[in-house]
């Protein structure tokens, strides 16, 4: 804390050194042609000339030019004291775990700007349009579209295209006439306004901030569809208030009474125009970033810089051609996502997820501080209570009716309604934010006299949703969501049943899908595998996404893990001393992971599904050990509330997975030990019960032990499995077939998948005669449930099916039981009777039974 | 929609079910639907297979209990019928009907969802639940079996 108190000290010498020394003349400059300043310059062309034409006496050993450097010094330092605030605001948790982010940053904007109002008496910097629209926003736009999770959007596409078009019309216009109407009824004294210049200042205000939304929602953990719709809505409308603003803007340059048919259709049709036309120039410029980046392989160390200029080509394209800027930085974000997520190499997907979220939060920083900042200045302090109350209060207010009844509709059409709570934060949550404020500030004084007071209302609208609304949002949506929390500690039994609903909750919803399998969804899933990965993505990318594939990795995975539960468990002391393959799998696991989570395609419309899909980091046998230790110690308590903390959460308990600030996904990795840790048992068990009665455990052994000794794979992702079998589309027929060498090098250069005991080069047959004291006893597990009817069903498959699988052995050496032609027959019966479970492609595991 | 879906779904099916299950004709449809996208065989049934093709299935621990309760006692098939009256289970309760005899209670009645979670315990189908279920249930759901052992010994 000292050093933050130092940093304040120095802040506060730094501005005011500045105010000193840069001596402004008159008003603060609103510049928007030619600025390419961050802040509005001072009037300051004179003098530099005069500096350069004055008399030189001597040589200058050094000089003081300020004028120099002025420009780029003011914006390089406006930078730092917002990333300097941040610094001090975030040095508490316990604050900000209250007070968003946000807020506090708009609060320290006010110290700011008090200090230098304080210095010069008039207000040198504030946030201009220019400066905002143009290098503030596009960065925090192209990180929401850039992380957009595509599928959960597409899925709730209707509902959001409903609220942020017919919403936001219903805002701007219910805001523009009721205010009107209070103005006629003489509520707010003598203020002159006409009806076009309310609705103007109605479609204003009418949208829900991007910025905003995603800084309050970030702290306050809701579920997802909630999330998707607020944050899509956010994101969507800006079609709708681009077109509003125009069309009113020129309505009331036109006057009132040149206002016909003919005008109103073209507003209509600009609209249309306006947000295809962006969402179109936004797609074209995705399809290019993903063409060049099947190019750059070999300029792999500048990839990241495509995304970024060309994302921002985008959105000057599109506001050069006056179309949606916003639509269309969201629309090639989102088209460009899988693709270049499969093409670049990883370290350059890493970087450019790093680097975008560091522009997104650094510009967010800027805005929110700036918001602060702008409001000390008394050019726009013109107060009227009517005007500004009104203001607030039919924004609150039309914002509830609009969302209650648009939801009501909705649901009618909804597979799984929109609850109540869901609504009430959907209202709650429409906060406005500086694209309102930067749109007040352009409007023209000209035609509007009350252009101050609209800016100010605007701003102190602004103020209210994010600090206020901010503030109460998460206290409010734990009210909703917990007021009847058991007071009570729940007992084991009540906690292992709420855990078993919970999971059936989700086995059934995962059944019954989400909103359903339907033509269009499986036409576009035909289109895409065929035509559009085939021209955006590499080769070698393209194959990696091969579903069945993806659910052998998974599988193998989820087998590997089990044997390594299964010897822990019984203590065998050969697990417990692997704790260093293990630690460098996990160093491995966090590099890889990404690569796999990106690699890993589902196959609806490029999901960079970040719902479920978890990186499996490295088997942590150190928490095991702990364990162990903890109850050898007899400390069950302990190790109780270890055990809890690290349990597989279903999903229910899951957080919505979009955060400004984090991108590491999966932030429970323990979590997804466990879910390998339970179902690896099962594999085993299943193995083990299989192979009951056939022969003794003692093949089983040696891939133990080889899983065992073996680096524990890399984090392939096990969630590969939500790509691919979702019974949606694709035939596993077709899949297998494509199998060949080149799947497991690109494999093995992944780092992907597990070393399955099927490809382990060398099978040791001495390994064939001991048996680790767990295996021993497996076969005695009473837990036949999870495996039986598995076993059963699957249970009978022909050598010929895994021949076909065949090819996928890396190992020569093996003794294969079916590349060989004449097999024995036990060992035939054996490779058939261990079939384990599922999916064809786990056949593979039975060569190894020789 | 698709025009599958609707195909081979008829009329006077939709009403039957929508009677059996309480599901509105849209849901009806579009869990139809559902069901014939996972129907890789296009016949009409579900197997266990179809249901474990479902990915997410494979790493809930309850998954296989759950595929269990679709399928009718001995039988490997399901037919849609059957996967609504599974479903139908998880309605949300409508309170406005109190029936005394269970057996005309609606699906999703209280009293037939605590018999479907029993049924997930209970594995033999004897209508007890012994201990050892409940032991396997609370390793599936993932209480660490030394603690398990531990708590219940």
């Amino acid at each position: 804390m000292l050093r933050c108190g130092y940093a304040l000290f120095w802040l506060l010498g730094s501005v005011l050194l500045i105010c000193v020394v840069s001596p402004v003349k008159g008003e603060a400059v609103v510049t928007r042609e030619g600025s390419h300043l961050k802040l509005s310059e001072s009037s300051h062309s004179n003098e530099s000339q005069h500096g350069h034409s004055s008399n030189i006496t001597g040589i200058p050993i050094i000089s003081f030019k300020w004028h120099h450097v002025e420009t780029p010094y003011l914006v390089a330092f406006w930078v730092l004291v917002s990333f300097l605030g941040k610094l001090v605001i975030e040095a508490n948790h316990h604050v900000t775990s209250v007070i968003p982010e946000s807020a506090l940053l708009i609060c320290f904007g006010f110290i700011l700007g008090g200090m230098i109002w304080a210095a010069d008496k008039v207000q040198t910097f504030r946030l201009t349009p220019t400066v905002f629209f143009f290098y503030l926003l596009p960065q925090v736009i192209l990180d929401a579209g850039y992380h957009m999770p595509n599928k959960l959007f597409f899925t709730n596409l209707g509902g959001i295209l409903v609220h942020a078009v017919i919403g936001t019309c219903w805002n701007a216009a219910s805001l523009g006439l009721s205010l009107w109407g209070c103005q006629m009824g003489g509520a707010m004294g003598d203020l002159d306004i006409g009806l076009l210049q309310y609705l103007l200042f109605g479609s204003l205000m009418a949208a829900v901030d991007p910025v905003a939304v995603i800084a309050v929602f970030e702290q306050v953990h809701v579920n997802d569809v909630l999330f998707i719709m607020v944050f899509g809505e956010s994101l969507l409308n800006d079609g709708v208030t681009v077109v509003l603003f125009n069309v009113f803007d020129a309505f009331v340059s036109l006057g009132g009474p040149k206002i016909d048919a003919a005008e109103i259709i073209k507003g209509i049709v600009s609209f249309f125009v306006v947000a295809f036309g962006g969402s179109l120039v936004g797609l074209v410029f995705g399809l290019l970033i993903s063409l060049l980046t099947r190019c750059t392989k070999n300029i792999q160390i500048i990839e990241p810089g495509f995304i970024f200029v060309l994302g921002y080509l985008s959105y000057l394209t599109a506001e050069m051609l006056s179309l949606s800027a916003i639509l269309s930085i969201v629309f090639c974000g989102m088209c460009c996502q899988k693709y270049i997520n499969a093409n670049m190499d990883e370290n350059s997907v890493q970087t450019v997820r790093y680097a975008m979220k560091a522009f997104a939060n650094g510009s967010e920083t800027i805005i929110f501080v700036f918001l602060g900042i702008s409001a000390i200045d008394k050019v726009i302090w013109v107060w009227n209570t009517g005007f500004i109350l009104l203001t607030l209060l039919f924004v609150l207010v039309y914002r509830f009716i609009g969302v209650f009844f648009l939801t009501w509709i909705l649901n009618r059409y909804r597979l799984v309604p929109l609850e109540f709570v869901d609504q009430v934060i959907m209202s709650y949550g429409g906060l406005r934010g500086a694209v309102a404020y930067g749109l007040a500030v352009m409007l023209d004084e000209n035609k509007i006299k009350e252009k101050n007071l609209m800016v100010c209302t605007t701003l102190i609208v602004v103020y209210f949703t994010v600090i206020l609304q901010g503030i109460t949002m998460k206290p409010l949506v734990m009210w909703l969501k917990v007021k009847r929390a058991a007071v009570t500690e729940v007992s084991l039994l009540e906690k292992l049943t709420n855990k078993m609903f919970n999971h059936t909750l989700v086995a059934i919803e995962d059944i019954s899908g989400q909103i359903g399998h339907n033509y269009m969804r499986s036409k576009w899933k035909y289109f895409e595998e065929n035509w559009m990965s085939w021209i955006l993505m590499k080769p070698s990318a393209r194959k990696k996404q091969d579903q069945v594939f993806d659910v052998f990795h998974q599988l193998n995975l989820k087998d590997a893990m089990e044997y390594v539960t299964e010897g822990e468990r019984r203590g065998s002391l050969e697990f417990v001393r692997n704790e260093n393959s293990i630690i460098d799998f996990k160093k491995k696991s966090e590099s890889e992971s990404f690569d796999i989570n990106n690699a890993n395609m589902s196959n609806d419309h490029g999901a960079m599904s970040t719902t479920s899909r978890d990186p499996i980091p490295s088997v942590s046998l150190e928490m095991h050990e702990q364990i162990m230790k903890a109850v050898r110690e007899a400390e069950a308590i302990n190790a109780h509330h270890l055990l809890d903390q690290h349990l597989y959460k279903s999903r229910k308990q899951h957080r919505h997975r979009f955060s400004r600030s984090h991108f590491d996904i999966n932030r429970d990795e323990k979590e997804v030990q466990e879910i390998f840790q339970r179902t690896m048992r099962n594999r085993l068990k299943s193995f083990t019960s299989a192979k009951m009665g056939v022969k003794p455990p003692k093949t089983i052994v040696k891939h133990t032990q080889k899983e065992q000794q073996q680096k524990m794979p890399n984090g392939k992702s096990m969630d590969k499995a939500k790509t691919s079998y979702s019974g949606d589309e694709g035939s596993e027929g077709d899949s297998a077939s494509g199998y060949d060498q080149s799947y497991m090098r690109a494999t093995y250069r992944a780092g992907a998948g597990i070393e399955n005991p099927a490809f382990m080069p060398d099978l040791d047959p001495m390994d064939l005669l001991q048996i680790p004291p767990w295996l021993g006893e497996s076969e005695l597990d009473s837990s036949m449930v999870a495996l039986s009817h598995r076993a059963q069903v699957d249970l009978p498959r022909t050598p010929s099916n895994l021949r076909r699988l065949a090819p996928l052995r890396i190992s020569t050496r093996s003794t294969d039981s079916f590349t060989l032609e004449n097999i024995p027959d036990t060992q035939q019966m054996d490779s058939d009777q261990l079939q384990p479970p599922p999916p064809p492609p786990r056949p593979p595991r039975d060569d190894g039974y020789v | 929609m698709g025009s599958r879906a609707s195909r081979l779904l008829r009329e006077e099916e939709i009403e039957e079910i929508k009677k059996e299950t309480g599901f509105s004709h849209s849901q009806i449809t579009r869990l139809y639907s559902r069901f014939t996208s996972l129907d890789k065989g296009e016949n009409g049934t579900l197997s266990r297979e179809d249901f474990q093709r479902i990915p997410e299935l494979a790493i809930n621990p309850l998954g296989d209990r759950i595929i269990n309760a679709f399928f009718p006692e001995g039988e490997d098939q399901v037919n849609f019928r059957g996967f609504m009256r599974t479903l139908a289970h998880f309605r949300p309760i409508e309170d406005n009907e109190k029936n005394k005899n269970p057996a005309t209670e609606p699906l999703n009645s209280r009293t037939n969802k605590l018999l479907f979670a029993f049924r997930l315990y209970d594995l033999d189908r004897d209508d007890k639940i012994s201990r050892d279920e409940l032991l396997q249930v609370l390793e599936k759901v993932d209480v660490e079996q030394k603690m398990s052992i531990r708590f219940l010994h």
